[in-house]
């Protein structure tokens, strides 16, 4: 009885009809897609993308050259240069990021004492070239100016945590 | 010299705009199958597919045409020429030329020849030497292989679709296919031989090389299978020859099983829709339904593939075939000559 009842459902195509039945249910749901470009989905305020360089509302930058990122960071992506600055504060010269080596660990953001070296919320800075990708202080200073409003926001939402 | 015109060129003339008026909106259709197997899959998959050039995206088979079209066509240095060449332009023609015999309404076809379905039988069955000369001219094992798979395949399968056409045979009593579907008037065949009618479209399934059926292809273990080795032009007269031939596997089953352009009662609403339309959209019920499969199952084993065309389908279609028989004889159906 079994091997009838087995054979029935195999020469009836039962299964196979049931799994038909289950794509088309999911050929009348809504899609699911986000149009990239155009749409993007939510990003959370601890997301690590491209670095930048804060300064203070005056203008004055923050990095003080303690090179505690250069220390910490585990793909030795971070150079740094520093001498003392004609009124005597410590400042980098050189502030490298070579971005094709950074593993995105944020390690760097969480070892800044005042919170200079951030990762931003960009993730849309691919490069043709590799040369493109080797950020110096100019470039990561650039990045915070332009992503201040963002950073200062994601920073602010995430201090009760750190 | 006017028996020249009359008697020579006015024929040669009208036929070859009869067949421009067949193949111009075939492969349209063609490139709209490929987009359609795009939007269905990704519908299923609860993606968008396609949807930038043009709108809907509707322009996606004409930039698919164009990109592989200015192309290089690479030739691999052991491969043999010629042959390697003509394997794709002989799928392609294959799966053109079948379209000759296929009824798209009363007296609307090509060639209304007695045994349009033996020529057809014949046609799908020479559609394995393209596959199998471009395995071999390739001269690469994965191209190889795929090629063996193939011809294993489509001889298994055909068999079965043999006897299924023979069970149609003895019920519409003609090997022309416009008579064949005057023969469903009344019922069409895929009510009294449904199982029939499975055996056929599956058997459709395994002869396009489409999924479940696609070993010969098999991403995931041959590469692509017997077109590994094509690229450009030469693959897309491989692509454009596979849904050519869904196609063709669609007409063949509405004309065979669905009764062709009749309409479903001939009575009153149905009756306002002209034939061509219905056929056309029997036809596109049909192909839906290869996409459908494709999104929904998996891929064959090899030996399963083997034991459903053999210890599955022949045993069925047989003895289909040997019913089908003597009921018309016992009961003295059997079509007047």
């Amino acid at each position: 009885m079994a091997f009838l009842k087995e054979s029935a459902r195999s020469l009836l195509l039962v299964e196979l009809l049931e799994g038909l039945g289950v794509t088309l249910r999911y050929l009348l749901k809504r899609p699911v897609t986000v149009n990239y470009p155009h749409e993007k989905g939510p990003l959370s305020p601890r997301f690590r993308g491209e670095h930048a360089l804060r300064r203070y509302p005056n203008g004055e930058e923050r990095c003080i050259a303690c090179k505690l990122c250069e220390a910490i960071c585990p793909a030795l992506a971070i150079t740094i240069e520093a001498e003392p600055r004609e009124d005597g504060s410590r400042r980098t010269t050189r502030y490298d990021i070579d971005m094709t080596k950074c593993i995105y660990c944020g390690f760097c953001q969480e070892a800044c004492p005042v919170d200079a070296i951030v990762e931003g919320p960009n993730f849309e800075f691919a490069a043709l070239t590799r040369e493109e990708l080797y950020y110096d202080k100019e470039k990561l200073l650039a990045n915070g100016d332009r992503w201040e409003e963002e950073i200062a926001k994601n920073l602010e939402l995430e201090a009760p945590y750190r | 010299m006017a028996n020249f015109w009359a008697s020579y060129a006015w024929p040669t003339v009208l036929t070859a705009a009869e067949v421009l008026a067949v193949i111009v909106p075939l492969l349209v259709a063609i490139a709209y199958l490929t987009y359609a197997e795009r939007k269905v899959l990704a519908a299923m998959q609860l993606r968008k597919g396609p949807n930038v050039v043009g709108p809907f995206g509707l322009l996606q088979p004409f930039a698919d045409g164009l990109k592989l079209f200015i192309k290089e066509t690479v030739i691999p240095s052991g491969a043999n020429r010629v042959v390697f060449i003509l394997a794709p332009v002989l799928t392609f023609t294959l799966s053109l030329i079948a379209w000759a015999v296929i009824p798209f309404a009363q007296g609307v076809v090509i060639a209304n020849i007695n045994v349009g379905l033996l020529y057809l039988f014949a046609i799908s069955s020479l559609g394995v030497y393209g596959i199998i000369i471009a395995g071999w001219a390739s001269n690469s094992r994965y191209a190889f292989l795929g090629a063996l798979r193939s011809a294993a395949q489509m001889v298994s399968y055909e068999v079965a679709a043999g006897f299924v056409l023979v069970t149609v045979l003895l019920c519409a009593g003609s090997l022309n296919l416009s008579k064949i579907v005057l023969a469903q008037r009344h019922i069409w065949f895929a009510v009294p031989l449904l199982p029939m009618f499975v055996v056929f479209y599956i058997s459709g399934l395994a002869e396009t090389n489409r999924t479940p059926f696609d070993l010969p292809e098999g991403e995931s273990e041959l590469v692509a299978g017997y077109f590994v080795e094509y690229s450009a032009m030469a693959f897309a007269l491989f692509y454009l020859g596979e849904y050519g031939n869904i196609l063709l596997v669609s007409a063949m089953s509405s004309v065979l099983f669905l009764g062709g352009w009749l309409p479903p009662f001939p009575v009153a609403p149905f009756t306002w829709v002209p034939g061509p339309l219905w056929f056309a959209f029997k036809v596109a019920v049909l192909a839906f339904g290869f996409l459908w499969v494709r999104a929904t199952f998996p891929r064959f084993r090899y030996d399963q593939l083997m034991r459903l065309g053999w210890k599955v389908f022949l045993p069925l279609s047989l003895g289909w075939l040997v019913l089908t028989a003597g009921v018309l004889l016992v009961l003295g159906w059997l079509p007047a000559h």
